[in-house]
């Protein structure tokens, strides 16, 4: 390779290629673009602790500036891949430049839903929560006693909800479907949240969508709600969700199918371009999914860089994820699409319990609150291909470990 | 500022100064320490900065509290005595000379 690799987006993927082609000995050229202004950085912690100004901006790094130099990589932040000409392998740049590549790898990540201007989306104090710019420039609406609208009740918007109101805030959270985390989650995990949040002060409305946000002078002011109630607000935070950042890829006839569609080594339909993380959708058991998450990112990234060295590593995923609220932590492993039936499972602590998903006499997933012990052994059932009768799952005086 | 040692599995050692208040997580990923990735930042939630602490050692890091604890059965390397999450460790004075010994997973 003389052109080398180019790796667009600077997220979590981009940032375990790099250090995996390095790992590997690749030892040739290698350089990152990456629209943000900023080295790559841990974007989980803008919604709980870099938010609550308990994480400091030098922590959110992924790793320190000075890394880029000592692993030899051209680090092109504050620049936006603008096209992709996959006949003469290269890649035009927001700053006029032109880039040629041997292997090109995509790490665009997702883009966060946003409300149509039409509704008020646009509105001065209307935030998104994707990148270290929102969060910082929500920051300072963060003051006690100030009334935050979250907009979707889903893990980010209820992040959300938590910092606010351990700030002091008034926080009201509205969720279009009949209850919050109705997409991600089993009903006692939505029950366990909702009297979570609700003893915090927090007014949950469900089967409650938003009509439309209202301004005075620009600045968003009211929101008429779909019960026909109008609610003062001083700021919103819309958790509607993401999608994939495949723009660049569609432009350049790439195939997409919820995102970029990879092989499972990562590959997309040009041979010498790979996709890795939350733009990417792979096959998984038999169908096509794409996860949004660190775990993912991060090993579909090291994936893709063995396979453009040449080896051919097919990828697995193991999914799993975290939220942390209030003083629970949340941790989920395995995906519960498809369950037919939960057991509830009391933990040892108080407060802390696990919901355990179900297809047929498989399992699927589990949802782990404030009982890492729970997660631990779910994690270790589900990805060594084993299972856990129910009986045991619902009995807190059986030992887990026996089943892992 | 104690020097820290990461002994790999495969024969090498990393050896590197760490600033205090840094956690051992943080440390390894700044030094390219491989197998110590902590994917979810150092908040207890994935145990992928699983390392073992050399038994001199021991007593001078102190125990794993009870999410630590639980989430040490989630490492793909077998857990032992030792084992302990590199991100719950933060660097101190009386932490030099510290070795930890990373698991080959």
């Amino acid at each position: 390779m003389t052109d080398g690799i180019v790796i667009i987006g600077g997220g979590q993927a981009a940032q375990a290629l790099i250090a995996k082609l390095r790992q590997l000995g690749y030892a040739g050229p290698l350089t990152l673009v990456a629209e943000e202004p900023v080295i790559p950085y841990q974007r989980p912690p803008l919604s709980k602790k870099y938010l609550t100004g308990e994480m400091t901006l030098d922590r959110l790094y992924l790793r320190p500036q000075s890394w880029y130099a000592e692993q030899r990589v051209d680090l092109r932040i504050a620049t936006r891949a603008v096209s992709i000409d996959r006949a003469a392998k290269h890649i035009s740049l927001s700053t006029g430049e032109s880039l040629a590549y041997d292997k090109l790898a995509l790490t665009t990540g997702s883009l966060p839903r946003l409300l149509p201007e039409a509704i008020g989306g646009t509105l001065h104090g209307v935030y998104a929560m994707r990148t270290l710019d929102d969060a910082n420039r929500m920051s300072s609406e963060l003051m006690p006693g100030r009334r935050a609208l979250v907009i979707g009740g889903g893990y980010i918007g209820l992040e959300g909800a938590a910092v606010c109101a351990s700030k002091g805030l008034q926080v009201t959270v509205i969720e279009l479907a009949d209850r919050i985390l109705q997409r991600v989650a089993a009903p006692e995990t939505s029950t366990y949240f909702r009297t979570l949040h609700r003893s915090h002060g927090v007014d949950i409305k469900e089967h409650t969508g938003l009509k439309r946000l209202i301004g005075e002078d620009g600045r968003l002011a009211r929101a008429e709600l779909t019960d026909g109630s109008m609610l003062d607000v001083d700021f919103a935070i819309v958790g509607i969700g993401i999608v994939p950042d495949d723009r660049l890829a569609r432009e350049a006839g790439l195939t997409i199918d919820n995102g970029i569609a990879v092989d499972p080594q990562c590959r997309s339909s040009d041979p010498d371009i790979y996709a890795a993380g939350d733009c990417a959708s792979f096959p998984h058991e038999g169908t096509r999914i794409r996860l949004e998450s660190v775990g993912n990112a991060i090993d579909q990234g090291e994936t893709a860089a063995a396979n453009m060295l040449g080896q051919s590593v097919d990828y697995r995923a193991k999914p799993w994820f975290w939220s942390d609220q209030y003083d629970v932590k949340l941790q989920i492993a395995g995906l519960n699409r498809g369950y037919d039936s939960t057991v509830v499972r009391p933990g040892k602590r108080d407060g802390s319990q696990s919901v355990w998903y179900y297809s047929g006499d498989r399992l699927i997933a589990v949802d782990a609150m404030n009982d890492a012990a729970a997660y631990a052994a779910g994690k270790r059932i589900i990805e060594g291909g084993k299972t856990l009768p129910r009986g045991a799952a619902a009995d807190p005086a059986v030992n887990l470990k026996d089943y892992m | 500022m104690p020097q820290v040692t990461w002994k790999l599995a495969d024969g090498r050692t990393i050896v590197a100064d760490v600033a205090n208040g840094l956690n051992m997580m943080e440390a390894a990923v700044a030094n390219n320490v491989p197998n110590v990735v902590g994917e979810c930042g150092g908040c207890l939630s994935c145990a992928t900065c699983h390392v073992y602490v050399d038994e001199a050692w021991v007593g001078k890091t102190g125990a794993a509290n009870e999410i630590e604890d639980g989430m040490l059965e989630a490492t793909p390397a077998p857990r032992r005595s030792n084992s302990r999450l590199s991100c719950q460790i933060t660097a101190s004075a009386e932490l030099d000379g510290l070795v930890l010994i990373v698991p080959a997973e």
